[in-house]
């Protein structure tokens, strides 16, 4: 079966401006590869092809790209899905492109950053560890899972029209996974380093988060969450 | 936390509140009018005066009218602040932008209470 690929070039050395390369491969009939996979059968063909990924199952977040218009991890993207179309592959939308597929992550690691991503706890330290009641730990079910990959921020207009300033999906799904653990005792300051009119209110809820998140998270209502934890700590 | 002076609320909770606050108001007038127009049949002239002489109308329309500055006030602000980067445009679209919604509520004052 022969399988017509688009892909997005561009670097920065040579081009002048980003171009789409039209790629064909012959793939065996009834195999199901991922789009992780042909990327690699096309680096062979064309070895300047730039492209991340690491450990080929979903977990590390590293492929994450934009096919056929929509953010997911080629890894676990079968082709099968797009039901023997013309597979269009683009690097994640809104950041700066360093070559080809790979683009600068710096401002989604930035907003990370922000939101503190690691336990606070003023109170007095354990001897070997805090402890949580199964159903404390069940509140950071759907949140610890996220992988970053930034497929959420990057399918966001917010995140694209102000990434130094509104948190993003993925940022805002950890900053609730920190706000709601029991062991952590910053609440208030986290919540007040929010508060403001960019970094969880420029939302609007479109769910495209919810609708390119790879692990099937829902950051749309963590963010409703902190929306609710803002309210109730200011009326 | 990301500072900003131009929009209408104090904060980002307080942009949320007052968004939804005029949001409602708003909504509630547009039912209300349409609800009306519908059931007065016909809708004449005097009808429709009578309507505007009465006082809670008046309050309620002034109230639509001040939700609307409101409401246009957050909106264009969050519009602008997404699509245009330039800063003193941005400035001067929010200027004249909030300008004409004072304008609209002077106008709409005079009209209402002038029934």
């Amino acid at each position: 079966m022969k399988l017509d690929i688009a892909v997005y070039r561009y670097n920065p050395d040579v081009d002048t401006k980003p171009y789409m390369q039209d790629y064909s491969l012959e793939i065996a009939d009834g195999s199901d590869l991922m789009v992780l996979d042909v990327l690699l059968k096309l680096k062979e063909q064309d070895p300047s092809l730039a492209f991340r990924r690491s450990c080929r199952e979903g977990v590390c977040g590293s492929d994450g790209m934009n096919m056929n218009g929509k953010n997911g991890l080629a890894c676990i993207t079968h082709v099968s899905s797009f039901n023997g179309k013309k597979l269009e592959i683009r690097p994640l939308p809104g950041m700066p492109v360093v070559r080809d597929l790979v683009v600068d992550l710096t401002q989604f690691y930035k907003q990370y950053e922000k939101i503190k991503p690691y336990l606070i706890n003023d109170g007095k330290q354990p001897v070997r560890e805090h402890l949580q009641s199964p159903e404390e730990r069940a509140h950071l079910d759907g949140l610890y899972e996220c992988i970053m990959c930034a497929c959420c921020s990057t399918a966001c207009p917010s995140f694209w029209w102000n990434p130094d300033k509104f948190v993003g999906p993925s940022g805002l799904l950890h900053a609730y996974r920190f706000l709601i653990d029991s062991r952590d005792t910053a609440t208030e300051e986290r919540l007040a380093d929010l508060d403001d009119a960019y970094s969880v209110f420029r939302c609007h809820g479109i769910m495209n988060c919810v609708d390119v998140c790879p692990k099937g998270l829902n950051p749309t209502k963590a963010i409703g969450h902190i929306k609710s934890m803002l309210l109730n700590r200011a009326v | 936390m990301v500072t900003n002076a131009a929009s209408f609320g104090r904060s980002g909770v307080h942009d949320f509140i007052m968004l939804r606050a005029s949001a409602v108001i708003l909504a509630s007038y547009a039912v209300f009018l349409v609800v009306f127009a519908a059931v007065s049949s016909p809708l004449t002239y005097d009808v429709w005066h009578g309507l505007f002489t009465a006082l809670p109308m008046k309050v309620f329309t002034l109230l639509a009218l001040i939700a609307l500055l409101i409401h246009a006030w957050i909106g264009v602000w969050q519009v602008l602040t997404d699509y245009v980067k330039n800063v003193s445009l941005r400035g001067v679209l929010q200027f004249v932008f909030v300008v004409t919604a004072f304008a609209y509520l002077a106008a709409g004052i005079l009209i209402v209470w002038g029934v």
